[in-house]
C-alpha cells in the first residue's frame, strides 16, 4: 500500500473537514437547513479518510516499508510488531495524526448520539470540531507529514526510543488524547451556546456526559503516564512537574472544575458564564500543552523534537481558536447573573470555593512552568522552578478542598440547609481521622507527612462512606445511589486514597544505592534482599545483563527479581528495573554497572527501595476515573432529551 | 468589561510565546550562563599535558590576558571546533591555554597529534574537580581570563569564526582599553 | 558549517548521557548512617543537573553529575550545612543549579503571583456569594422549570 494514499486521504480530510467546519456554522447562522445537514455526513467522510491515513501509516509500520522516513526513524528490523504499532504515535508526525483521530472518533460518536438535540445546535458543534480539525490536519499536511518519503529507501531503521518500549507507551498516549481532545466537546458546546445566544437553557446538561467522559479519560491517561514514568525512567519517582506532565495536569485541574460547575449550571442555571469560559479554558489548555510540547519554547525530557516553524503554526492556530473564544465569550457571554440564589452554608458555595482553588492551582502551574521563558523574556536571568516549588504551593492549595470534601454531599442547593447534618460529618470523620493520625505516628516513628497523608485520607474517605451508610439507610433498594452520585462519591473516595498513597510514599519511602557481591544481603523497610548474581539476557531486539535477587521476609521467600540492563539494536542502553508490586508496597530493584568492569562475576552496585502504599497513588487516580465514567452514565442525562428538545421547539417557535 | 480580561490575558501569553519562538532560533536554550563573569578566576594547580611534573598555576599565569579552551579527546563538538582554532588561534591576539578535561592523557597526546595543536600550552584535569570551580557543564567551553586573573567572558559551546568576531575579539578590545 | 548544525552537535554531545539510561546514577557512597543517607538523597534531589537539564542531580548518568555528588558528599563529610553546599553550586553554576527558586527580587511574581491571584478569585467568590445570598428566594421554593425534580431525596 504506497505511503502517498495516506497522504491523499489527509487531503480529502481536510477538505471534508473544511466542509464540516464552515457549511454548518453558516446554515445555521442564516437559518439554511440544507447547509446545517452537511454536518454529520461531513463529519462521518472526514473520520472516514482519517482512519485510512492512519492504517496505511500503521500499514507501513508494520511491514517495515523504510521508504517512509517517520517509519525509517522510528523502527528497525528487530522491533517486535507491537512496539511497531506503538511506534506510530512515538513521535511528533504520528503523534499528531493520532490526535486527530482521536477527535473524529469523539466527532463521530457525538453526531451519531446526538439526534434527539436539536439540529442547529447540533450544526455549531459540529462546525466547531471540523473548524478544530482543519487545523490539525493542515498542520500535519503542512509541517509534519508522516508520510514523507525518504529515498533512497535505507535497508534497516532507526530505533524506537527503548524509553518508549514498554506497554504502557501503547497505553498511555492513546488514553490521555481521548481526554485532553475530548474537552474540544465541551469547548464545542460552549461555543455553540454562545454563538445561539443560548436558546437552549438545557445545553449545560447535554454537555456534562462528554465532559465527565473527557475528565475521566484524562485522569486514567495521566495515572498511565505516572506508572510509566515509575516503571521505566523514573528511578522511583512518579511525578516531577516537568513541564509535559504539568501540560497534561492543567487541563485535568481545570477540568475537574469544570465538571463541578457544569453541576451548578444545570441544576440550578447559576454560573453559566463561569461554566462557559471554564470550557474554554479546559481546551485552551489542551492546545497549551499540545503547543508546549512541540515548539521547543520548554526543555522537557518529554518534548518532541522542535522546530520554529511548527511552533509558529501552532502559536497561530492556538491564538485564532483560543482568542477567538475568548473574545466571543466578553461579547456574547451572559451577562446578568441568572439562576436560582443560594446562600453562605449551600453546595454552590462550596462547590464555588474549590473551583477557586482548581483555578489558582491551575494557574499557579502555568505559571512556574512558564516561567523560565518569563525570565528569559524580562531579562530575569536564567530561573529555574521545579518540584520544590510546585510541590509546595500545590499542597497548600488543595488544603481546603480536602477539607471540604466530606460535606459535599450534605449540603444543599440554594438556601441553608441545616448545619447539625455538617457537624455529624464532621465530628465523626475528624475522630476516625485523628485517631488514625495517633496510629500512623506511632507505628511511622511521628513522620509528619505520614501523620497528616493518614489524617487528611481518612476524613476523605470516612466522610465519604458515612454518606454511602445514610443512602443505603434511608433510601430503598433501587433508588439509593444514582449513577451521578454513585460517580461522585468513588471520585472522592478516590481522592481520600490518593492522598494516602501520596504522603505515605513520601514518607516512609526508603531507597538505598548498594555495592553487593553475589550471596550477600541488604535489608531494606524489613524485607532482605539477596543478591545472586547476574547472567547474561537478551530479548527480540536486544542483549543485555540480567541480575537475580531474590527477597526474603522472616526467612520466607518473597520474590526473585531480575533486574536488567539492556543494550538495544542501536546501541541504546536502558536500565529495565525490577518491580515486585503489592497492595500495601512496592519493591524495586535496579542494576547499576559492575564494581569492577572487567569481572561482572563480582560485586555490583544496585539501588533498592521499599516504597509502601505507592499503587495507592493510581488506585486513587482510577477511581476518580471510575467516578467520571459513571456520572456521565447517568439515565437522567438520556431521559430528559424528548422532553427538552419539545420545549427548546417551543422556545424557539415563540422567539421566531 | 472584566469579561475582557480572559482575552487580553491571553494576549499576553501569545506575546509570551511569540518571544519564546524567536528566543530560540538565536540562542541555545541549554545555556547557562556563569555566574562567574566579573569575578576572580578559581585558584588552580594543573600539570602540563606533555609534562605532568611540572604545575601551572593561576598565579603564574598573571599579568597578561589568556584563553582557556576546555577540549577532550571524547567530545565530538570539540573536533568541530578545532579547525577554527587552528586557523583563528594565532589572530585572535591573546595566548590560547588547552583545559584536557576528564580525558586520558594518551588518548589527548594523541588526538592533538591527529588533528593539531593550537594551543601554546596544555593543562590536564584529568578528574575534573577543578573544573567545577570554573562552572564547567560540558565541551568545549572558551574562558578569556584578564592580566588581573578575573574571568571577564565565557563562551558555552565551540567557537565559531562569528562568535570570535562578534563577541570574542571585542571582549580581548576592551581590555585593552583598560590596561595600556 | 552552519551555527544550527553546531549547536545541534553540541547538544548531542550533552544529551547523549541523558537518553541513554546506563545506571551510572546509582552510586554507592560510604555513609556512615541511614540519615545521613537521606539528607544527601533529599539533597541531590533539589540539584538540577547541568547537563541532562531535565533531571536532577541524584537521578542523573552524566559524569558531571557523578562528580557533583561525589563533591557534595565531600563538602557533607566536611561539615557544611545544606544552605552553605546549595550556596558552593550556585556560586559555581548560578540560581539555575537549584530547583527551589530563591525567593528574591526576580522571583517576587512567581512566589507571590499565585497568592495575588488567589486574593483576587476569593474577592470574586465572596461578592458572588454575598449577592446570590441577599437575593434569597423563600425557602423550598421548587417551581416547575426545575430542571431537576427532586425525586432522588437529599436535594440531589
Amino acid at each position: 500500500m504506497t505511503p502517498e494514499l495516506g497522504q491523499l486521504a489527509l487531503i480529502l480530510a481536510l477538505l471534508l473537514a473544511l466542509a464540516q467546519g464552515v457549511l454548518p456554522l453558516l446554515g445555521a447562522w442564516r437559518g439554511n437547513g440544507a447547509l446545517m445537514a452537511v454536518a454529520r455526513p461531513a463529519a462521518a467522510g472526514q473520520a472516514v479518510f482519517v482512519a485510512l491515513a492512519f492504517g496505511v501509516l500503521s500499514w507501513a509500520f508494520l511491514h517495515f516499508d523504510f521508504s517512509v522516513r517517520y517509519v525509517a526513524d522510528n523502527s528497525n528490523l528487530a522491533l517486535p510488531w507491537y512496539y511497531r504499532l506503538a511506534a506510530v504515535w512515538g513521535a511528533h508526525e504520528g503523534s499528531l495524526l493520532l490526535w486527530i483521530f482521536i477527535l473524529n472518533l469523539w466527532t463521530v460518536a457525538l453526531a451519531a448520539l446526538s439526534h434527539k438535540l436539536p439540529d442547529v445546535f447540533v450544526a455549531r458543534v459540529l462546525g466547531v470540531l471540523g473548524l478544530i480539525a482543519v487545523g490539525f490536519i493542515a498542520f500535519i499536511l503542512f509541517t509534519s507529514n508522516p508520510f514523507e518519503r525518504l529515498l533512497p529507501m535505507p535497508p534497516d531503521g532507526g530505533d524506537l526510543n527503548p524509553v518508549l518500549q514498554d506497554p504502557g507507551m501503547t497505553f498511555h498516549p492513546p488514553v490521555l488524547y481521548m481526554g485532553y481532545v475530548g474537552f474540544s466537546v465541551a469547548f464545542a458546546f460552549s461555543i455553540a451556546a454562545l454563538l445561539g445566544g443560548e436558546l437552549e437553557q438545557a445545553w449545560v446538561r447535554w454537555a456534562r456526559p462528554w465532559t465527565n467522559v473527557a475528565w475521566g479519560f484524562l485522569s486514567a491517561g495521566i495515572v498511565a503516564g505516572s506508572w510509566w514514568a515509575y516503571a521505566e525512567l523514573g528511578w522511583g519517582g512518579w511525578w516531577f512537574w516537568d513541564p509535559v506532565e504539568n501540560a497534561s495536569f492543567m487541563p485535568w485541574l481545570v477540568g475537574a472544575a469544570l465538571i463541578h460547575a457544569q453541576a451548578v449550571t444545570e441544576k440550578r442555571g447559576a454560573l453559566r458564564a463561569w461554566t462557559i469560559l471554564l470550557s474554554i479554558f479546559a481546551f485552551s489548555l489542551s492546545l497549551l500543552g499540545t503547543f508546549l510540547v512541540r515548539s521547543g519554547v520548554l526543555t522537557s525530557v518529554h518534548a518532541f523534537a522542535s522546530d520554529p516553524k511548527r511552533g509558529l503554526f501552532i502559536l497561530c492556530f492556538l491564538a485564532v481558536v483560543v482568542g477567538g473564544s475568548l473574545l466571543l465569550y466578553a461579547l456574547r457571554a451572559p451577562k446578568v447573573a441568572g439562576g436560582k440564589p443560594f446562600g453562605v452554608v449551600s453546595r454552590e458555595t462550596a462547590i464555588l470555593i474549590g473551583n477557586l482553588m482548581l483555578t489558582v492551582a491551575a494557574a499557579m502551574v502555568l505559571l512556574g512552568t512558564l516561567f523560565p521563558l518569563l525570565g528569559d523574556a524580562l531579562n530575569l536571568g536564567k530561573i529555574s522552578v521545579g518540584p520544590p516549588y510546585f510541590g509546595f504551593l500545590f499542597t497548600l492549595l488543595m488544603i481546603p478542598i480536602v477539607l471540604l470534601l466530606p460535606f459535599g454531599p450534605y449540603l444543599r442547593w440554594g438556601e441553608k440547609g441545616g448545619l447539625p447534618p455538617l457537624k455529624n460529618v464532621a465530628v465523626r470523620a475528624g475522630i476516625a481521622a485523628l485517631a488514625c493520625a495517633i496510629a500512623a505516628a506511632f507505628t511511622t516513628g511521628w513522620a509528619l507527612k505520614a501523620i497528616a497523608g493518614t489524617a487528611a485520607a481518612v476524613w476523605c474517605c470516612v466522610g465519604t462512606l458515612l454518606y454511602v451508610l445514610k443512602r443505603w439507610r434511608e433510601m430503598p433498594a433501587g433508588r439509593r445511589y444514582p449513577a451521578e452520585m454513585a460517580g461522585m462519591l468513588l471520585a472522592h473516595f478516590g481522592v481520600g486514597v490518593f492522598l494516602a498513597g501520596v504522603l505515605l510514599t513520601e514518607a516512609l519511602s526508603v531507597e538505598r544505592d548498594v555495592r553487593m557481591a553475589p550471596g550477600q544481603v541488604q535489608t531494606i523497610g524489613g524485607y532482605d534482599f539477596r543478591f545472586d548474581g547476574v547472567h547474561v539476557a537478551d530479548g527480540p531486539n536486544w542483549q543485555g545483563d540480567q541480575g537475580t535477587v531474590t527477597v526474603m521476609r522472616n526467612g520466607r521467600e518473597i520474590a526473585v527479581m531480575h533486574p536488567q540492563k539492556r543494550t538495544y539494536t542501536r546501541g541504546q542502553v536502558q536500565t529495565e528495573s525490577a518491580i515486585d508490586a503489592g497492595v500495601t508496597r512496592d519493591l524495586y530493584v535496579a542494576l547499576g554497572e559492575p564494581m569492577d568492569r572487567n569481572d561482572p562475576e563480582g560485586a555490583w552496585a544496585l539501588r533498592l527501595y521499599h516504597k509502601p502504599f505507592v499503587r495507592w497513588i493510581w488506585a486513587g487516580g482510577l477511581l476518580m476515573m471510575l467516578g467520571g465514567f459513571f456520572s456521565a452514565a447517568d439515565k437522567r442525562f438520556r431521559l430528559r432529551r424528548e422532553a427538552e428538545q419539545k420545549v427548546a421547539a417551543a422556545a424557539q417557535e415563540s422567539h421566531a | 468589561m472584566s469579561r475582557l480580561v480572559p482575552f487580553f490575558g491571553f494576549l499576553l501569553l501569545v506575546a509570551l510565546f511569540g518571544f519564546g519562538i524567536w528566543w530560540n532560533t538565536r540562542h541555545d536554550q541549554r545555556e547557562v550562563p556563569s555566574p562567574l563573569i566579573n569575578k576572580p578566576a578559581p585558584a588552580y594547580a594543573l600539570p602540563k599535558l606533555d609534562d605532568p611534573a611540572q604545575t601551572v598555576t593561576r598565579e603564574a599565569m598573571l599579568g597578561k590576558p589568556y584563553l582557556i579552551n576546555v577540549f577532550a579527546s571524547w567530545c565530538v563538538a570539540c573536533g568541530e571546533e578545532h579547525p577554527v582554532l587552528m586557523s583563528e588561534g594565532q589572530r585572535i591576539g591573546v595566548p590560547l591555554v588547552g583545559y584536557n578535561y576528564k580525558d586520558e592523557p594518551d588518548e589527548a597526546k594523541a588526538w592533538l597529534e591527529r588533528h593539531g595543536n593550537p594551543y601554546g600550552l596544555v593543562i590536564a584535569d584529568r578528574e575534573g574537580r577543578t573544573a567545577i570551580d570554573f562552572g564547567v557543564y560540558g565541551a568545549p567551553e572558551t574562558f578569556l581570563v584578564d592580566a588581573k586573573g578575573v574571568i571577564r567572558y565565557k563562551r558555552i559551546g565551540p567557537l565559531t569564526p562569528a562568535v570570535i568576531e562578534r563577541e570574542l575579539k571585542p571582549a580581548i578590545a576592551a581590555l585593552r582599553k583598560e590596561a595600556p | 558549517m552552519n551555527a544550527v548544525f553546531r549547536r545541534v552537535l553540541f547538544a548531542l554531545a550533552l544529551a547523549l548521557c541523558c537518553g541513554a539510561l546506563n545506571a551510572q546514577a546509582i552510586d554507592p557512597l560510604p555513609f556512615k548512617d541511614h540519615a545521613e543517607e537521606t539528607r544527601f538523597q533529599q539533597l541531590t534531589r533539589e540539584l538540577r543537573c547541568l547537563v541532562c537539564q531535565n533531571e536532577n542531580l541524584a537521578d542523573s548518568n552524566a559524569d558531571l553529575a557523578r562528580d557533583l555528588r561525589h563533591q557534595v558528599f565531600d563538602l557533607m563529610r566536611q561539615g557544611k550545612s545544606d544552605a552553605q553546599i546549595k550556596q558552593y553550586l550556585v556560586d559555581r553554576y548560578s540560581d539555575f543549579v537549584l530547583y527551589d527558586p530563591p525567593v528574591q527580587g526576580s522571583t517576587l511574581l512567581l512566589w507571590f503571583g499565585p497568592l495575588a491571584i488567589l486574593l483576587a478569585g476569593a474577592a470574586v467568590v465572596v461578592v458572588t456569594v454575598r449577592r446570590r445570598s441577599r437575593a434569597q428566594a423563600p425557602a423550598s421554593n421548587r417551581n416547575a422549570n426545575d430542571s431537576s425534580p427532586n425525586d432522588e431525596g437529599d436535594d440531589w
